[in-house]
């Protein structure tokens, strides 16, 4: 195991004429709860899904583990899309069954806890929930693997504020020396206390990479509030 | 006591003075066992290493200590934990001295005032 689970060097992506990334520089090492902030269009999805090897870079690199993403990267990767992407028609205990062939660091039975903690029939059709109930439902797949890196994209946008908490104390109580989490999201202040460091992305680019104490310490204000002012419109 | 957090202060600065109140009030009487960092972590809503980061300040201070199989501990030194509730209690009068100068009450007023209010209750 690297010291470093994630690096990026240079790290450009073009869609056509429009830049989404522009040349990135990033080290991620293990252990870390990381924000990636950033107003809408910064870039942030588009490095969530080069990470996983959904997109391929165009210029520079971007490495986890120490190689390009692709089976070995998939193994260790958890990820939650900002989309809904299981089948419809699938019922959640289909679901868990299909995680459970999928990926050999899956936990069914910490996701069938979790699902009943959460009040959510294994015989539901994914149809059939609402748009939070869905995501309650992708975000626990996610988060029942035993992975190195996840990489949450916009895991809470859609949950109540009661699910979110619980949701948090997932993540934390999943916290491994090992394993980093790196969550994309608006909703600053909810994730702040969660957070061990914060990436401030805009237009492609990174603006700031600090610990979340530090930019308290020496901004003398939340992250939250810290982001509102840096993204001031 | 549950915990909160206040905007622009360092989270472990703030969690490093709920514990010590924590160990002041008795909730965490001398010689007991503290709860593990993740599992803290998690009732508390915050960062396993920030919490990581505010043991050691409080283990540096004496008021922790760790032993190596069995975890975390509030020191047994009573003494300690009285200095501390002398510190925390002068912080609270300071305050109050600070604040009720900002409303224009003389020192003389603001010590009156609260024995006043002290008969009251």
């Amino acid at each position: 195991m690297t010291e470093e689970l994630l690096s990026c060097q240079g790290l450009s992506k073009q869609f056509g004429h429009k830049t989404a990334l522009a040349g990135v520089d990033l080290s991620l090492g293990r252990g870390r709860i990381v924000g990636l902030l950033g107003p809408n269009g910064s870039g942030k999805t588009t490095l969530i899904k080069l990470a996983n090897g959904l997109l391929t870079p165009s210029r520079g690199e971007i490495l986890i583990n120490g190689e390009a993403p692709g089976p070995a990267s998939k193994a260790v990767v958890s990820y939650l899309p900002d989309a809904n992407y299981l089948p419809s028609w699938m019922r959640v205990r289909d679901l868990v069954n299909m995680f459970e062939d999928f990926y050999a660091d899956f936990s069914a039975d910490r996701a069938v806890e979790m699902l009943s903690t959460l009040e959510i029939s294994g015989g539901e059709r994914l149809k059939h929930l609402s748009k939070g109930t869905k995501e309650k439902v992708q975000l626990v797949l996610a988060m029942c693997r035993q992975a190195q890196l996840y990489l949450l994209d916009e895991p809470i946008g859609g949950v109540d504020p009661a699910a979110r908490d619980y949701i948090l104390r997932t993540i934390l109580q999943n916290y491994s020396p090992e394993a980093t989490v790196l969550i994309s999201t608006h909703l600053i202040s909810d994730i702040e206390p969660v957070l061990d460091e914060a990436i401030f992305i805009q237009n492609g680019k990174i603006l700031l990479h600090r610990p979340v104490d530090d930019i308290r310490e020496h901004e003398g204000k939340s992250v939250d509030e810290y982001f509102r002012e840096v993204f001031k419109c | 006591m549950s915990w909160t957090f206040d905007g622009g202060r360092p989270l472990y600065t703030q969690l490093v003075e709920q514990l010590k109140a924590k160990i002041v009030s008795g909730e965490y009487p001398p010689g007991q066992r503290i709860p593990p960092v993740r599992e803290l972590a998690a009732e508390a809503g915050v960062n396993p290493n920030t919490l990581q980061r505010a043991f050691s300040e409080l283990e540096r201070d004496g008021l922790l200590h760790t032993e190596r199989t069995s975890g975390r501990f509030v020191t047994e030194d009573v003494s300690l934990v009285e200095y501390l509730r002398g510190e925390m209690a002068r912080e609270l009068a300071d305050q109050y001295l600070g604040q009720t100068q900002k409303l224009g009450y003389s020192k003389d007023q603001a010590v009156d005032l609260v024995r006043r209010r002290s008969e009251e209750k």
